[in-house]
């Protein structure tokens, strides 16, 4: 029977001793379960504990308590190779004195497997990932996107049953980054490995990941689908740390299971807004987050709930959006309007002074803990 | 106009240095070639081929070997062979013994943390600092110490006494050549990511396959070069040569020094040449294999 999850950590603890000599928790008491079939990603800024998490499912480190088990097996202290997990690493190690041939064919031959195999395997996964007929040249004679697929197909061609990626696309333009992207995901979806993809870039792993683990400080922060982490944050950090978003200071009125009505000093008035966690009460500071493109600018002055004026403090052009930022009671927001229309005129769009009605629905004003 | 063109003060000075660095040569090798039997003026080439050498006032007109009259004599030489012989003996046993566990210990300093590392480190240096004939001395004393204790305590007969000789020169080759060998090694480690060996870990590969097939051939060239560096110090080696060999011994550099002190035909010439070929052609070696890059 296969195991239901591909890889489990359990309450996994890793330490480093810094150089000052004190212990540090590179990862803290982190438990995850990745589904198999899954593109999961490890989303965080460095020192957050997510490469350290990785390194761990590859057998490079070893954690100090918890277990790491892949496909229903615990680790221990099993070694990477005797692991069934592959890497890509972040600056691709590819054996520059090695053909391409022979980097993709070198896990291959470590299972022993015959040279007619051998051959029609490579063939095969470098056919996949677009490198056909590069096969004698050396690392060092392939562009950046080049040697990423060659590390792409040299740990696919052994058809593992995880495949980690450490920020395999850090060092490749932006252009390209999302080319890959695309392909990674659809790569993933056509060979149905599971992927666990660690990253710094919010947008490839919500562009990408069917689930998401946001760290910091070793510690996962809130795990789930692209949407629940960026619609629904479970806290200011997360909000914060994946897309923008403005924070105002409130005192909760009245809440219900799904409604709930803040004071809000800064814009002088009562929102009607969500709460997130479930165990907020009447009475309580608040903290409400509104995303920049979730507020509505309108024309009409109606009675809706929510509804506030305001003026238009600054506006940033950015091509597809406008960026503003809108002054409402003694408060500052940050707005984002997309550009419906295509004009020249500068002022065509919104123009500093402006008087502005805004609308902020109650499912987008989302009730946070404050910390 | 170039800023940079060639100043007379610039090419001056680099005729000089050329000059102060080669001229010695040119004309040692010259020499190797030279007809008088004394070696005190340069009195032309031997040009004839005859079977026999023929000899007229001190000249060597005619040899069977034409201008290379004294590298054949050199061959015929005994002494020289074997100097030759032991030279080369030293040489390559003590270049591969050096060459493995001075890269053993650059591995060792790079991979682990251990309480003595800075002191090992420094270590290393010392035996390239130090005066070569402190080093010397201190190898002489050692080994007499050594052997007398070693010599009394086992009671051994005087034909299989202890004694210097091959062996304690190769081992103190050993000895200074580590050091070389490590650091060369060691620089080519700096540019060694620990991410190839775990790649190859991570492909299956266990720890001594992942050497054999990729931590061992990417040091490959700052191996060959520390091994070609330990050969060329042994090959030439003087000053720690002369305190540790006895009889039977006798390298090419301290059978020169015994030529000098009689007399100086174009034989020292003709095996100095010999040498510096064989020398010029390790660096060479050295060279490319530097140049070659991970």
């Amino acid at each position: 029977m296969p195991a239901e999850f591909a890889v489990e950590l359990r309450d996994v603890v890793k330490q480093f001793v810094t150089p000052e000599g004190a212990n540090l928790a590179a990862v803290d008491h982190v438990t995850m379960q990745i589904r198999n079939g899954e593109f999961f990603s490890m989303l965080g800024s460095s020192g957050c504990g997510k490469t350290t998490s990785l390194r761990m499912i590859a057998g490079f480190e070893w954690p100090d308590e918890g277990e790491v088990i892949i496909e229903g097996k615990p680790m221990g202290h099993t070694p990477p190779y005797q692991r069934n997990v592959n890497m890509v690493f972040q600056n691709y190690a590819l054996f520059q004195h090695m053909t391409v041939f022979e980097n993709v064919a070198f896990g291959l031959e470590m299972q022993r497997a015959g040279r007619k195999e051998i051959i029609t395997r490579v063939g095969r996964s470098l056919d996949m990932v677009q490198l056909k007929g590069l096969d004698r040249r050396r690392p060092r004679q392939l562009s950046g996107g080049q040697q990423q697929r060659v590390a792409l197909a040299r740990a696919l061609v052994n058809l593992p049953a995880v495949l980690l990626l450490d920020e395999p696309l850090g060092a490749l333009d932006l252009k390209l980054r999302k080319e890959m992207q695309l392909e990674l995901k659809a790569l993933q979806q056509q060979l149905g490995i599971t992927f666990i993809y660690v990253t710094h870039d919010q947008e490839e792993a919500l562009t990408m990941s069917d689930r998401i683990a946001v760290m910091s400080l070793g510690k996962v922060r809130q795990m789930g689908t692209p949407q629940e982490i960026y619609e629904r944050p479970s806290s200011r950090f997360v909000a914060e740390f994946i897309g923008e978003s403005n924070f105002i200071d409130g005192r909760m009125v009245q809440i219900s299971k799904e409604a709930a009505q803040v004071h809000v000093p800064a814009l002088n008035m009562e929102l009607s807004a969500t709460p997130i966690s479930g165990d907020l009460v009447a009475g309580e500071d608040v903290i409400v987050s509104i995303r920049p493109e979730k507020v509505q600018i309108t024309n009409s002055i109606n009675e809706m709930p929510n509804h506030m004026e305001g003026t238009v403090e600054k506006t940033v052009y950015i091509g597809s959006d406008t960026h503003l930022i809108i002054h409402t009671g003694s408060q500052n927001l940050k707005v984002w309007e997309q550009n419906r229309v295509s004009r020249i005129d500068p002022h065509a769009f919104y123009s500093s002074g402006q008087k502005i009605q805004l609308v902020i629905l109650p499912e987008n004003a989302l009730i946070m803990k404050r910390e | 106009m170039n800023p940079y063109r060639r100043s007379p003060a610039i090419i001056l000075a680099s005729s000089l240095v050329y000059l102060f660095l080669y001229a010695p040569i040119f004309v040692l090798i010259l020499y190797s070639f030279n007809a008088s039997r004394t070696n005190i003026i340069f009195a032309g080439f031997i040009t004839n081929f005859e079977p026999r050498p023929t000899l007229q006032a001190g000249l060597v007109t005619a040899s069977p070997c034409g201008p290379f009259h004294w590298f054949c004599e050199l061959s015929h030489n005994r002494e020289v062979m074997s100097a030759a012989r032991n030279t080369l003996t030293i040489a390559v046993i003590s270049t591969i013994v050096s060459t493995v566990i001075g890269t053993m210990a650059a591995l060792a300093l790079q991979r682990y943390e251990f309480k003595l590392k800075p002191f090992t480190q420094v270590s290393l240096y010392i035996p390239i600092v130090i005066p070569e004939i402190v080093m010397g001395i201190g190898i002489l004393t050692l080994f007499s110490q050594l052997f007398g204790v070693l010599n009394e305590a086992l009671k051994l007969q005087a034909d299989s006494r202890l004694t210097l000789g091959l062996g304690t020169v190769i081992v103190s080759h050993i000895a200074f050549s580590i050091p070389f060998v490590t650091l060369i090694v060691q620089a080519r480690l700096q540019g060694f990511d620990k991410s190839f060996e775990e790649a190859a870990m991570d492909l299956g590969a266990n720890e001594w396959t992942t050497f054999r097939r990729v931590t061992f051939p990417m040091l490959l060239p700052g191996i060959l070069s520390g091994c070609l560096l330990a050969f060329t110090l042994s090959l030439d080696d003087f000053v720690i040569t002369f305190f540790t060999n006895g009889p039977g011994s006798t390298t090419l550099p301290i059978y020169l020094y015994g030529l000098l002190r009689r007399i100086i035909t174009p034989q020292v010439n003709a095996l100095s040449t010999v040498w510096i070929a064989i020398v010029f052609v390790a660096v060479l070696l050295i060279q490319q294999s530097q140049n070659r890059k991970v």
